[in-house]
């Protein structure tokens, strides 16, 4: 079940793409954490994640679990972003012969589920096609 | 620290088993590996479980189990590592015994998963991921597997027809095995035409829902001897590995670095390499994971796996047999269960009581149990002394 502070508190994240890059070392992270496992820092700045990318690889989900009975068949796929920045989205807007690994992408703002009857509406990122 | 053997292994017939509850499952097998040890009591027991509060409602797991089996009030822990929760508990009751704090330990294992339907079922398993970043996308377990199949076959050039290959050959294995949940064969076609769960992965390269427990018993080496009627059965070696358990994390998605770095420890604390194991029952949750989990137990080089398959090479009778038991495919995979029904296979190869499925000369086996897409990992090596 997501409870509005659960959903709340990776909003950051899902709406903004913000991720903590490292101020000793330089290693990005996302989502951010509070120790850096290249160097043990702890200090941390405030990035945005790059919003193009490649499909490392991808699938096409037909058997979802319940909270996305209603989705199915959706594609999802790993997003490489590039600095060894790499995410899982859905793959949405696009001819099936379009998705490919390698092929370039681009994150969007999208609704992803609703819990429930009168649950939380959930928004994140969605990859498209960068045409 | 003491040398550990296994006297006693116990199960049941696994399957949709409506009339069967969390705790008769697990007493049941519990009962069967004390029996076949000869003992009647019990200093500790261990239980793996991965979730017994989503699929049945019910937490502090240990006390109820050990209350049903009648031996409160013996200390008891459940622990959980996913779908490797069975290969902890193994590995908690080893280093019991080994340290010398406890002489005689049970270890189980059980997953109770047909009490809630399809759906509930795919999202309980689903917690074994990110929730907040792999979940959340809707991403479900087959759907990992198959990034991970496809980016195997991009990288190396697996082919569908591998893929099936190990369904085929884990069916023929499990075709014999009277605890398998589902002992009947398929053919290459059945597999490659199945119902598409998440492309490339079908219906019969996915391991299935399964009710079912099984449970081993542990004692002192020297203490084994005295009371073995058959072979004594060591633990040669035990080896336990993380990573992330976020796919993406991962700089190699095709490669199971935790698998490897557990069997590394294990084959250590063996002084044995993978050309001296006689044989391995490997975590095959879905068809991928058995190729990309005999490469990272060394059995074949990276991106040889899928070839191996297709030469019979882990076939029964071949160079190294994989899954003698059916694997999680045939046999049926109550998660928190099956590191131990491992275990259990492996014994009864030891003892050579394992029927039409036998494989010659069985001295040394290997176990792998792992939790979701290899986040977490178990490597077992038990050998007859
Ligand atoms: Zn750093």
């Amino acid at each position: 079940m997501l409870t509005p502070p659960k959903y709340w508190r990776e909003i950051p994240q899902r709406y903004r793409l913000e991720a903590a890059k490292c101020a000793q070392c330089g290693k990005v992270f996302f989502p951010p954490r509070l120790i850096c496992d290249a160097c043990k820092g702890e200090e941390f700045e405030t990035v945005v994640l790059p919003r193009e990318g490649k499909i490392v690889s991808f699938t096409e989900v037909h058997t979802p679990a319940s909270n996305f009975s209603d989705e199915a068949p959706f594609a999802v796929g790993i997003i490489d972003l590039g600095n060894e920045l790499t995410i899982l989205a859905q793959i949405v807007d696009c001819d099936p012969g379009e998705v490919k690994i390698g092929a370039p992408m681009r994150l969007e703002f999208r609704k992803l589920q609703k819990d429930g009857e009168s649950g939380v509406l959930c928004y994140g990122y969605k990859a498209v096609p960068a045409r | 620290m003491r040398d550990v053997a296994v006297i006693g292994v116990g199960i049941q017939t696994w399957g949709e088993l409506w009339e069967k509850s969390l705790r008769d499952l697990f007493v049941e097998s519990a009962l069967n590996a004390m029996k076949d040890a000869g003992v009647d009591r019990i200093d500790s027991m261990y239980v793996g479980c991965m979730s017994s509060g989503l699929f049945t409602g019910q937490e502090h797991l240990a006390s109820l189990l050990a209350d049903y089996l009648g031996v409160n009030p013996a200390p008891a822990a459940r622990v959980e590592s996913a779908c490797c929760s069975g290969g902890l508990a193994f590995r908690m009751g080893f280093m019991d015994v080994a340290s010398g704090m406890s002489d005689i330990v049970l270890v189980g294992g059980v997953e109770k998963m047909t009490d809630v339907d399809g759906a509930a079922a795919t999202y309980a398993l689903a917690t074994a991921s990110d929730q907040e970043y792999e979940a959340y996308n809707g991403i479900t377990f087959p759907g990992l597997y198959a990034l991970i199949a496809r980016a195997h076959m991009q990288k190396y050039g697996t082919t569908r027809e591998q893929m099936a290959q190990v369904a085929v050959k884990n069916h023929e294995n499990g075709s014999t095995n009277p605890h398998a949940q589902y002992p009947f064969k398929v053919t290459l076609e059945q597999v490659l035409n199945a119902t598409m769960v998440a492309d490339p992965i079908r219906l019969l390269d996915c391991s299935p829902i399964t009710d079912g427990a099984a449970a081993a018993v542990l004692v002192p080496l020297e203490m084994a001897k005295k009371m073995s009627k058959g072979p004594v059965i060591k633990v040669a070696g035990s080896g336990h590995a993380t990573d992330t358990i976020a796919l993406h994390s991962r700089k190699d998605i095709t490669f199971i670095n935790s698998t490897a770095v557990a069997a590394e420890k294990a084959y250590k604390m063996a002084g044995v390499g993978p050309k001296d194991i006689d044989f391995a029952e490997v975590h095959d949750c879905f068809t991928i994971a058995e190729i990309c989990v005999t490469e990272a137990l060394g059995f074949f080089e990276k991106g040889r796996g899928g070839k191996a398959v297709e030469a019979g090479k882990t076939a029964i009778g071949g160079e190294i047999p994989v899954n003698p038991s059916g694997g999680l495919k045939a046999k049926g995979h109550p998660v928190g269960a099956t590191g131990v029904a491992q275990i259990h296979e492996v014994v009864n190869q030891l003892r050579g009581a394992c029927g039409k499925r036998q494989i010659k000369n069985a001295k040394r086996g290997l176990a792998q149990n792992m939790g979701g897409t290899g986040g977490s990992s178990l490597v077992h090596i038990l050998e007859v002394v």
